[in-house]
């Protein structure tokens, strides 16, 4: 049949049927299949893409059969909702297990007790709480006491909007917890942190812009892995502005692992994830992990990365008495203690 | 003899409004419902609640202030762009009109964080105010120079074809019967002008209360002082708070449509007045 595209009426029809097939097509290609997603959140970019690839050369050597691996990064707590939402994820590493947990208990994909399925409570790496000053350390900071005196202007994530900046915070309080043994010089302590902290950006990345490139601030609490990456950059662009400083003592910010069970099995990935995460507690995989600036869990790779990771002495939540529900409920939930900072001039 | 004028026929009617209609309520007509409900679901005294938070509030005073100054300031930058852009000949005048849609393009934390660059304390026009004590970024100056940005082609696209339009009889015969240059702007131009001015504005300010992009990263985030409505959501949504999300959204929604709805009324009344 010859089709007369100048029949208005056979044209209109013809864009109409378009219209809704592209429509279709693009609903339908939401529910992906046959694709491997691994959501995490961002500082893990640069490392997990290492990662795919030495665990794809190891399952084609085993299996002998090839996949892609899909990546999406983002702000933890917004991945862990993405997910929550219906995005198809076989595996997510997110910055807390918090996180995880609220995917755990609000669409059940991943089942309660997801932390005891892989060795040391899911966490196949951590990293610590550190600073970041400027060269030469102009205002003499050591530890977390001299940040908190007056004239120290501090840069520091919210933790309202960023996981990451719930490990600093956390890190500030337990270090006045421990030391002072009591909630409320703790309390005091963090308060004192935030009355010197005059941009409060909605994620790590952003604080670590606000002082690094606009000169902001006397001290950058951050994690270890992006201190190191901020040096690792000045070095490669042959700058030397920044130094950085590790207290006395910080928390072990573990950032846990999960396989998305549910998805993965109805996507017929449970296999695969399961090998994935299985990877990265190889000796293989914890080298790149180092690699990329977070503390590894094996202990052989330990000892050989150590010129890299200072031994400080750290502490976890539960030293502080605390889960992660416990931990947000009592600081970060709506009244909680950094509302309260806030709230009292 | 028949003259068909329009050669369109139901049919065709039939199938755009079907598509309109599927189109408008697929991604506008049943998400805003869905907002609607989602924080119904505690209540309106669980929504009055959470604006008895005062860091809320003082989001809320702060949104609105600086979207409102911003407009203002928009009202006036954008009349003089769309004025010179019409009114007067000059090198590089293409690229300069097509410079102006830049911020619709943008993706607005691109421009927050060039704006930041610039405006902070090292930045190229930061650095000239920090010797006279005065904070631009980080501050809610920073925040309106970012909802000017993101704000002004608003005013010049709505007002640039009307003062094209403008015949230039009125104009010359205004000053032939004696009014002077500012009698004839303020007299015969400006009751011209204003409903699209009026419109522009609106949707500048509207534009405003809802940035979320720029504004982060401008802002410094303090809260009770440079902390925006848009990211009390995002901080309610982090915290899996979607009811208490939704309802800071409704009520920004609201009044949103009450100052368009005022605004439109003005520039009816304005129209009204021409004819």
């Amino acid at each position: 049949m010859k089709i007369d595209t100048r029949n208005p009426n056979l044209k209109s029809t013809i864009s109409a049927i378009l219209c809704i097939f592209l429509s279709v097509m693009s609903f339908s290609s939401l529910a992906s299949e046959g694709t491997f997603l691994h959501v995490s959140f961002d500082p893990t970019r640069e490392l997990y893409e290492e990662i795919n690839k030495a665990f794809l050369k190891e399952w084609k050597s085993k299996k002998g059969n090839d996949f892609a691996i899909q990546q999406s990064h983002g702000g933890s707590g917004k991945q862990a909702r993405a997910v929550i939402d219906g995005l198809d994820a076989d595996v997510v590493s997110l910055a807390l297990s918090y996180d995880i947990d609220s995917i755990s208990t609000k669409s059940g994909l991943i089942e309660a007790n997801w932390q005891k399925k892989l060795p040391n409570n899911s966490v196949p790496y951590y990293s610590t709480i550190v600073f970041l000053v400027r060269k030469s350390n102009p205002k003499k900071i050591k530890d977390w006491d001299d940040i908190v005196k007056p004239g120290v202007a501090i840069i520091t994530p919210n933790p309202k909007t960023s996981g990451g900046a719930r490990w600093n915070y956390l890190a500030a309080y337990g270090f006045a917890k421990r030391k002072y043994k009591s909630d409320e010089k703790a309390t005091e302590f963090v308060k004192a942190l935030f009355k010197n902290t005059s941009v409060l950006d909605t994620g790590a990345r952003g604080s670590t812009t606000t002082f690094v490139q606009r000169g902001i601030g006397d001290v950058l609490i951050t994690w270890e892995n992006e201190a190191k990456l901020s040096l690792d950059e000045e070095k490669r662009s042959g700058k030397n502005t920044l130094e950085v400083v590790y207290p006395s003592e910080s928390i072990k910010a573990e950032t846990p692992v999960a396989v998305v069970t549910k998805t993965a099995k109805e996507k017929g990935n449970l296999e695969k994830a399961t090998a994935y995460l299985e990877f990265l507690y190889t000796k293989e995989g914890q080298s790149i992990i180092a690699k990329h600036f977070f503390r590894p869990t094996d202990a052989a790779v330990t000892k050989s990365s150590a010129k890299e990771f200072p031994n400080i002495k750290l502490f976890s939540l539960s030293d502080l008495g605390e889960t992660w529900e416990s931990a947000q409920k009592k600081h970060f939930a709506d009244a909680g203690v950094f509302d309260a900072i806030y709230k009292t001039p | 003899m028949l003259i068909e004028t329009r050669p369109y026929k139901k049919l065709h009617f039939g199938i755009s409004l079907g598509l309109t209609v599927f189109y408008s309520s697929a991604v506008v007509v049943i998400p805003l419902l869905g907002l609607f409900f989602h924080s119904l679901g505690i209540g309106v005294s669980g929504i009055l609640e959470v604006f008895a938070d005062e860091r809320i509030r003082s989001a809320l005073f702060l949104s609105f202030s600086v979207g409102f100054i911003s407009a203002i300031i928009n009202l006036f930058v954008g009349f003089l762009f769309a004025w010179v852009l019409v009114r007067y000949n000059f090198p590089f005048k293409k690229l300069l009109d097509t410079l102006i849609d830049l911020p619709f393009t943008l993706p607005t934390a691109v421009a927050g964080i060039a704006l930041t660059t610039i405006y902070s304390q090292n930045g190229i026009i930061g650095s000239y105010f920090e010797p006279w004590g005065i904070k631009i970024a980080y501050t809610p100056i920073g925040i309106v120079i970012a909802l000017v940005f993101i704000g002004f082609p608003f005013v010049v696209r709505t007002v640039q074809p009307v003062i094209e339009e403008l015949p230039k009889e009125l104009e010359e015969s205004a000053r032939c019967l004696g009014a002077t240059p500012f009698q004839t702007f303020y007299k015969v131009l400006l009751p011209e002008l204003w409903p699209s001015l009026l419109a522009g504005t609106g949707m500048a300010f509207a534009r405003s209360i809802g940035e979320y992009g720029s504004v982060v990263f401008i802002s410094g985030n303090i809260p009770g002082k440079t902390e925006i409505l848009p990211l009390l959501i995002v901080t309610k949504l982090e915290q899996y708070e979607y009811q208490k999300a939704t309802s800071i959204a409704l009520v920004m929604l609201l009044t949103s449509f009450v100052f368009m709805f005022l605004i439109n009324l003005l520039q009816e009344r304005a129209s009204k007045k021409l004819s």
